[in-house]
């Protein structure tokens, strides 16, 4: 998505490259595609519009410089600008002293606000050194009550309950449990009181009274919007009504550990003006962050997450041996990438899930590696399978493979001979770009898995970035074998 | 009785109509058909979730065919056809078989409605006569099999469960033997809300149907999954993902009853077919109703 963003506005301001300045008409035309983008990430209509007119305002007269393409500046300033209007983050609790503190959750039904309960009352005793009281304020869903319990219980944290409504609406009265438990959190010393509330239509009169209720009795600090980050086009309609019942003070976007773009998260903010809070990165209770306007601009503008990417790798990597870790490193460095470390990056990538969503983040040669339509863990499987079918000595110097080796793997791993052969020429790609890696900043690798540029654009002098041309004769595994070893004799020359 | 869920949604729309102009607003503007009427168009198809492929190719269609002519009923009935034409076919629901049980599994990403909606396909299947078995396989998430207990026992049916954390697998195993054994027409299988990037969770989901499979013969007969009609163009994702792993057969579409239009279902038939069978239009066992996609289009309309 990313890269049809800029693709879109690198042709649209081509013919402005390293002169003038960005006109609107310029701009225009290349806008269309972040609009659709926008779009699909599911920003509200209006909301995107808006967004498009105050990029386009700022763009328009600004000096084209050489050093960077139009289509950079403008990314620029969208992600600015995004940055801007999701944030700034307001990661403070503020905590009555003299009374038992009260956060309210809303919201529709199933966004997530009985987990999120129970993860901010996990949060607050640990970080905050609360003592939390849980509320079943739910009376109405099947079991809400009981499954509010059973997180407390997990947690070793307080709940408070007075059962849930028959089917037809008798019972307890949710406005009078959570005053009840207001006053029961000063005699057990709870000093903040979470109330979790039935979900409910925003445009549903009496629950939304029961609501107002609520607060005016309660009186809440805090009153927080738990919205799923899955909300399309009508997030803009039920928290706006949520925030004029309630005057929110927060949001919390829950399931963002999914794939959702969560424009909702800008239409939200632009219409409520309410910021966001925390975000919910999966079913465990521990899945609680903050939000991170600069993340979140990222995902909307479909460059991946990649701090998140980067954060998961790291964490599949302290899985793997710190000794291996090194002992791989040295090898980069050296650039002495075998066909085993790669097999080993295959299988942390694996591990890592989700290998549709990663490869496709992932630098040109390693996604190529899995053809389009392939199902990825089918690919890593046949790639596995042609690794173990070679010997030892073919793993850490490929390029002894010749045509008789070719044929064998191919029998062994039950693939054509040619698939042998393009997955070694794919594997010296990977190869070429790993030694660079080795040798880049943090910030040149980030933008090399954003897919911002071709590796050589960072490496002056590379070979990898060249186009192959085609000069009518293969070379055989020999004659690139002593290619290779001038190139690497060239390579340690330059450092 | 598509017309209850229809003056549901009316009522929705009555209410953020201040905020946003229906569809059908759009035709009572006098002039002809301009660039400022295709963008008024493409906003009001955007702003029900119908997503860029069914919006631009309507607008498209739209401009090729009226474009500068007056605007009139023929442009309105030309988008409802041509919205209706992205659609399937109205679904004949459930396929009961002639013999055994009739095995439907219910599959979804977090929170999107699968237990509520099987509370109000057991009252469906019930009264249509049938004998009905549900199986409890969301061992994860807390109280969920309480939950689904609890709407077993109002809807007094039949339910299989197993310990909190315990194989979903051998439950769905349980629970087909029992219902072989002891007649059941119909066994409903509720499992755990995953998100379908979550590889793992989605082989656990795989490894269900699998054993549905090896114990009765041609099952799961049905596999609905549930979509939040609130939920944007990442519905199509999870459609994609769930189709791949169980094979979907069917969608339901629930929470239609609020101001969400559900367009996303656009998405998910142009790439996926999949249609939708039911949609979900309130929180109780009665609030289902056959997907109707005629009167969708209307109400999408009003
Ligand atoms: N993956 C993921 N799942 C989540 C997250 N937060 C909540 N869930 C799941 O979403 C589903 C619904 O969560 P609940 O906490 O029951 O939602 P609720 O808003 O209390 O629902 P109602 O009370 O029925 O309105 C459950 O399956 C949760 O485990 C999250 O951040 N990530
Ligand atoms: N308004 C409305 N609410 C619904 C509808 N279907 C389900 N709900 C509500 O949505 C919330 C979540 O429903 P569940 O049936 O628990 O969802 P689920 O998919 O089983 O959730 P998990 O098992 O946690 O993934 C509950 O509060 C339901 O009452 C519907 O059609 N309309
Ligand atoms: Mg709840
Ligand atoms: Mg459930």
């Amino acid at each position: 998505m990313f890269e049809g963003i800029t693709r879109g506005l690198s042709e649209a301001l081509k013919k402005l490259k390293g002169r003038g300045r960005i006109t609107e008409e310029n701009v225009r035309e290349g806008l269309q595609a972040v609009r659709t983008a926008l779009l699909e990430a599911d920003v509200n209509y209006d909301v995107a519009d808006a967004f498009i007119q105050r990029v386009t305002q700022q763009a328009v007269g600004q000096e084209v410089t050489k050093m960077l393409d139009p289509s950079e500046q403008i990314v620029q300033i969208m992600y600015n600008e995004l940055v801007q209007l999701m944030g700034p983050v307001d990661a403070k609790f503020h905590f009555a002293k003299d009374r038992p503190t009260v956060i309210m959750l809303c919201g529709l039904q199933g966004s997530g606000k009985t987990t999120t309960a129970g993860k901010l009352a996990l949060l607050m005793r640990d970080k905050y050194g609360k003592k939390p009281l849980l509320v079943a304020a739910d009376l109405q869903r099947p079991a809400a009550v009981e499954q509010l319990k059973v997180l407390g219980q997990q947690l070793g944290v307080d709940v408070y309950s007075e059962g849930a409504a028959t089917p037809d609406g008798k019972g307890p009265n949710p406005v009078v449990v959570c005053s009840n438990a207001v006053s029961y959190a000063k005699k057990n010393s709870n000093d903040l009181v979470i109330l979790d509330t039935a979900g409910r239509l925003h445009v549903a009169e009496m629950p939304m009274d029961e609501l107002k209720q609520i607060d005016k009795i309660c009186k809440p600090d805090e009153a927080y919007f738990v919205c799923d980050a899955m909300t399309g086009q009508d997030a803009v309609h039920s928290s706006k009504a949520f925030n004029d019942a309630l005057d929110l003070n927060g949001v919390i976007l829950t399931k963002l550990d999914g794939d959702a773009r969560g424009g909702a998260a800008l239409s939200i903010k632009e219409v409520t003006k309410v910021p966001i809070k925390l975000v919910g990165v999966g079913e465990k209770l521990q899945a609680l962050e903050e939000f991170s306007p600069e993340r979140m601009a990222q995902r909307i503008l479909g460059q991946g997450d990649i701090a998140g990417i980067l954060e998961k790798v790291a964490r599949v990597q302290s899985e793997i041996s710190e000794e291996e870790r090194l002992r791989q490193q040295k090898k980069l460095e050296k650039g002495n990438f075998t066909l085993e470390d790669f097999r080993k990056q295959f299988e942390v990538m694996a591990k890592m899930g989700g290998m549709t969503e990663l490869m496709g983040q992932l630098p040109g040669g390693l996604s190529q590696m899995i053809p389009e339509g392939e199902d990825p863990e089918q690919a890593v499987k046949r790639v596995q399978g042609m690794i173990d079918s070679m010997t030892k000595k073919e793993r850490d110097d490929p390029d002894i493979i010749d045509m008789s080796r070719r044929r064998r793997i191919a029998a062994g791993s039950g693939v054509e001979p040619h698939e042998v052969k393009q997955f070694l020429g794919q594997f010296d790609q990977v190869r070429t770009i790993m030694r660079q890696m080795a040798n880049m900043s943090m910030w040149q690798r980030m933008k090399m898995m954003m897919g911002m540029g071709q590796a050589g654009m960072f490496q002056p002098g590379a070979q990898m970035a060249k186009a192959k041309i085609g000069t009518g004769h293969r070379k055989s595994p020999k004659e690139r074998a002593e290619e290779r070893k001038k190139k690497r004799k060239q390579d340690k020359k330059r450092k | 009785m598509f017309r209850a869920i229809f003056q549901k949604i009316k009522q929705g729309l009555a209410k953020t109509r201040s905020l946003f102009g229906s569809v059908a607003e759009l035709f009572g503007i006098r002039g002809r058909v301009d660039q400022q009427f295709l963008t008024e168009l493409e906003k009001r198809l955007y702003l029900a979730d119908v997503g860029t492929f069914a919006t631009q190719e309507i607008v498209t269609r739209v401009r090729q065919a009226f474009l500068d002519k007056e605007i009139n009923g023929d442009v309105k009935q030309f988008v409802k056809d041509q919205l209706r034409s992205l659609l399937t076919d109205a679904s004949p629901g459930l396929r009961y078989q002639p013999s055994g049980p009739t095995v439907v599994m219910i599959a979804g990403v977090n929170g999107s409605g699968k237990t509520t909606s099987i509370a109000k396909l057991i009252k469906l299947c019930k009264d249509e006569g049938k004998k009905v078995m549900v199986a409890a396989c969301d061992t994860f998430r807390a109280a969920a099999t309480e939950q689904l207990t609890i709407w077993s026992q109002r809807l007094d049916c039949e339910i299989v469960k197993g310990q909190h954390g315990s194989d979903p697998a051998a439950i769905a195993h349980d629970a087909c033997e029992k219902a072989k054994a002891r007649g059941f027409d119909v066994l409903i299988v509720d499992t755990a809300g995953r998100l379908h990037t979550q590889t793992h969770l989605m082989r656990e989901l795989d490894k269900i149907r699998r054993i549905l499979t090896k114990q009765i013969p041609g099952a799961p007969h049905e596999v609905l999954l549930v979509l939040d009609a609130t939920s944007g163009q990442n519905a199509i994702a999870q459609a994609e993902n769930f189709k791949k792993t169980v094979e979907c057969t069917g969608i339901v579409l629930a929470k239609l009853d609020g101001t969400a239009k559900g367009g996303a279902i656009f998405g998910v038939k142009q790439k996926l077919g999949l249609p939708v069978k039911y949609v979900g239009v309130g929180e109780k066992p009665e609030d289902l109703e056959p997907f109707d996609p005629e009167a969708y289009v209307e109400a999408l309309f009003e």
